[in-house]
């Protein structure tokens, strides 16, 4: 008895730690395709808006600096990138491993 | 020829209400909305909870059924410690709901077709999940901002990418809600203006063509009040997403 459960509680910890690990997709409950259509368009939706929010904060704080310190555009050019990097780390975080959407 | 012409955008316009005592002190036809959806929320909670029935009527069992959902969502996204942040998710969610919903009436104002108010609200939300995370975790919580397991090299790097990344949330939490509904209600008031270009330029013919755009109006109306609902959903649901960031971190 007292073995099964130190296994069982193995497997939930062993679990647990994949999962933090990114090494585990949560299993779903397998949607209807009608439904995963109308889900593939919101994540479409929702996706595009988290990319270019990223990029339009970044622009902005560049922006604001070069009016700060007089040096239109470079901060802003500098910034961009590094926008970009943060979109595709939203849309990583929203939709790769270990995500709950 | 000066026909009827498509004022897709005029229906967000905001006009004062009230009279002349919402004229001075700018009382829009959005604050209208805003109070009619608040006093609809409290008269029906007030009225459907009063009985108490262990045996729950429609109404409450309608009632209980939201209430039910939110704390489950609540609990299941933040954990435990959801339920200190419940009245704070259900007030949104249930604010949002009924502004999709009582916008998609006729005449009816939608206030979260307003980038002010969505924008407010994701704000509010931002604020206070950060401020969470600063009560809960002190300055340890600017470890969040470092990636765990990365070279330290890199990180002068992917910092600035964490914080932007961050300081994104309360524009895309916004700007999904604000284009979601604006885009829909642009939509129906296009198709229905077709109708009336129709009926205005091909007479009798023109009539029966507007069979057309009214039956795309009335499939459009099926999918905004899925849209009402679901945007309601994920904007409470992104709410508990970043709340639990800040209790736990990761």
């Amino acid at each position: 008895m007292s073995g099964d459960h130190g296994r069982d509680s193995f497997e939930e910890r062993l679990a647990k730690a994949r999962g933090s690990a990114g090494l585990d997709r949560p299993v779903r409950k397998g949607p209807s395709d009608k439904v995963a259509d109308s889900n593939a368009i919101r994540i479409a939706m929702r996706l595009g808006v988290e990319m270019v929010s990223a990029l339009v904060i970044a622009v902005v704080i560049g922006w604001g600096l070069d009016r700060l310190f007089h040096t239109r555009p470079w901060i802003m050019i500098a910034f961009v990138p590094v926008g970009a990097a943060a979109g595709l780390r939203n849309v990583f975080r929203a939709m790769g491993p270990g995500s709950n959407s | 020829m000066a026909g009827p012409s498509i004022d897709a955008l005029g229906q967000f316009r905001l006009t004062t209400g009230l009279g002349p005592i919402g004229h001075a002190v700018n009382f829009t036809n959005s604050n209208e909305m805003m109070l009619l959806s608040v006093g609809l929320i409290i008269v029906a909670f007030g009225l459907t909870l009063r009985t108490r029935a262990l045996v729950p009527g429609r109404m409450q069992s309608l009632v209980e059924t939201l209430y039910e959902f939110v704390h489950g969502m609540c609990v299941d996204t933040i954990g435990e410690e959801g339920r200190k942040f419940f009245p704070l998710v259900f007030t949104l969610f249930i604010f949002i709901l009924l502004g999709n919903l009582l916008g998609l009436f006729p005449y009816f104002f939608a206030y979260t077709s307003g980038i002010v108010v969505t924008l407010a609200m994701a704000m509010f939300v931002f604020l206070f999940s950060t401020a969470v995370g600063f009560y809960i975790h002190g300055f340890k919580f600017l470890k969040f901002f470092v990636p765990a397991g990365v070279p330290g090299w890199m990180l002068p790097m992917l910092v600035p990418i964490e914080i932007i990344s961050y300081l994104s949330r309360p524009v895309s939490l916004s700007v999904r809600l604000f284009a979601n509904m604006t885009a829909g209600h642009v939509m129906l008031e296009v198709f229905a203006g077709f109708m009336i270009l129709l009926t205005a330029s091909l007479g009798v013919f023109g009539v029966v063509a507007s069979i057309i755009p009214l039956g795309l109006n009335i499939a459009l109306m099926g999918l905004e009040l899925l849209v009402a609902c679901l945007q309601a959903y994920v904007f409470a649901i992104l709410t508990c997403l970043y709340l639990h960031d800040a209790v736990h971190m990761h």
